[in-house]
């Protein structure tokens, strides 16, 4: 995990008593998921995990298909995500997402039948061919959900 | 003057298609207001999509990449996005007929102008006419974002073999209830607005992993976004379109109905007049 990039001109001036917090706003081309205040965001990056905190400098990345969590009032909830883009601007968080899915709307049995079908065609499949891909896409998306939804039931 | 018998048949066959027309203009009203709220939560992700590509084109420096790039155009591909089903006013044929005009126009300046067609009835108009590059039907009705996204690998990949070398959508955007607007939209090469509008907002942003990685990842996954939006504003026109079809076809019927009803009544008035005419002169004869 990278440390939280201080950004623009911290400390911050008229720090107040209270948390800073920060906009989280989750958008699919369906809905939007989430529009929320919140103390912490963590989310998975092309280049790996990575933390965002108030005051976070201007970012832009590309998210892979894993985990968003985020914390509001000490409380921890994640997501599966797929695929997206993930902007902080002025505590201010944009992510846009193809789907998103909280840890209770997660179907595990199904999540656990798309990971079967997955590994089947992974094998019968030669790793050029074009559906290598869509089904190691498909995998991968699997085994999040699986993931995300195992946490959330431990709690 | 048409006997009673035939005008009575009349009334009852205008008033089921009455009942039919107020039915599915019910079901349009039903459907189109799901499309509205679909077109509405489509609209803030389309925009921040438009918002981080400028925004990213804005500072690309160097090497342009094969989507944005200005080729000579020579192939024209007409992407036509119509409704599968009729029955809806003037939507698909004005579509279909704006898009005919425009090859008219545009032919000398290409070589060669091909037509990929979303729908079934813009294809069933236009196949008579020109040579279809390829149909998708049955997906309209249902807009899903996979199938978007199907439709944008399969453009995308016919402009990089450089089977055409300009990409132009071809739509009914949802503007009202009552109006839609015929849509001509330039999908491949991507038009970064201007510049200067980007700079100014003078955000310095730190990217990851690069400018360059970043835009070939948003680039087709903007032409999907840009697919899957002009469905949705396809699919509420379409509705929106069926239901004042419906409305008027309805009011036509109330007004046949009335029209014919007046009729049935004078009809009936005359009968009965000869026959008291025939009661009372039989019975004068009887009298004399």
């Amino acid at each position: 995990m990278r440390p939280n990039q201080g950004g623009r001109g911290l400390p911050l001036q008229g720090t107040t008593t209270m948390a800073e917090k920060m906009k989280l706003e989750i958008v699919t081309p369906y809905s939007k998921v989430l529009d929320e205040m919140v103390d912490e965001v963590t989310a998975t990056g092309k280049l790996g995990e990575f933390g965002v905190l108030p005051g976070h400098a201007p970012f832009l990345t590309s998210l892979n298909i894993g985990e968003l969590c985020y914390k509001k009032d000490g409380v921890a909830v994640c997501m599966a995500l797929n695929w997206g883009y993930f902007e902080v601007q002025d505590d201010k968080i944009i992510v846009l997402v193809e789907t998103a899915e909280r840890a209770d709307d997660i179907d595990l049995e199904r999540a656990k039948a798309a990971l079967g079908r997955a590994e089947d065609a992974l094998k019968k499949l030669d790793p050029e061919d074009k559906k290598f891909k869509i089904y190691e896409a498909a995998l991968q998306r699997a085994l999040v959900r699986m993931q995300t939804a195992s946490k959330a039931a431990r709690k | 003057m048409a006997s009673l018998k035939s005008i009575k048949k009349r009334i009852v066959s205008v008033k089921n298609t009455r009942q039919i027309t107020k039915a599915m203009k019910m079901v349009s009203a039903a459907k189109l207001r799901r499309a509205q709220e679909n077109v509405v939560a489509a609209r803030p992700y389309a925009q921040k999509m438009g918002e981080v590509l400028q925004s990213l084109a804005g500072n690309l420096q160097g090497e342009q990449h094969p989507l944005l790039e200005k080729r000579e155009a020579k192939k024209l591909l007409l992407l036509v996005v119509t409704s599968d089903r009729g029955l809806c006013g003037g939507f698909n044929s004005n579509l279909c007929k704006a898009g005919e005009r425009y090859i008219k126009e545009n032919a000398a300046e290409f070589e060669q102008i091909s037509l990929m067609t979303i729908g079934r009835k813009g294809y069933e108009f236009l196949k008579n006419r020109h040579t279809i590059h390829k149909n998708i039907s049955n997906i309209i009705s249902k807009p899903n974002y996979q199938a978007a996204a199907m439709v944008a690998q399969d453009v995308i990949e016919g402009y990089l073999s450089e089977e055409y070398d300009q990409v132009v959508m071809l739509y009914n955007s949802f503007r009202t209830v009552m109006t839609q607007d015929i849509t001509f939209q330039q999908l491949l090469p991507i038009v970064p607005e201007a510049k200067g509008a980007v700079d100014e907002v003078g955000i310095e942003y730190i990217y990851e992993p690069s400018v360059e990685d970043l835009l070939t990842q948003i680039l087709p996954k903007n032409i999907e976004v840009q697919i899957f939006k002009a469905m949705l504003e396809s699919v509420a026109g379409e509705h929106g379109a069926r239901m004042t079809a419906m409305d008027s076809a309805s009011k036509n019927a109330s007004e046949m109905i009335g029209k014919l009803t007046l009729q049935y009544n004078r009809a009936r008035q005359a009968a009965i007049t000869t026959e008291l005419m025939e009661i009372i002169s039989g019975a004068e004869s009887i009298k004399g």
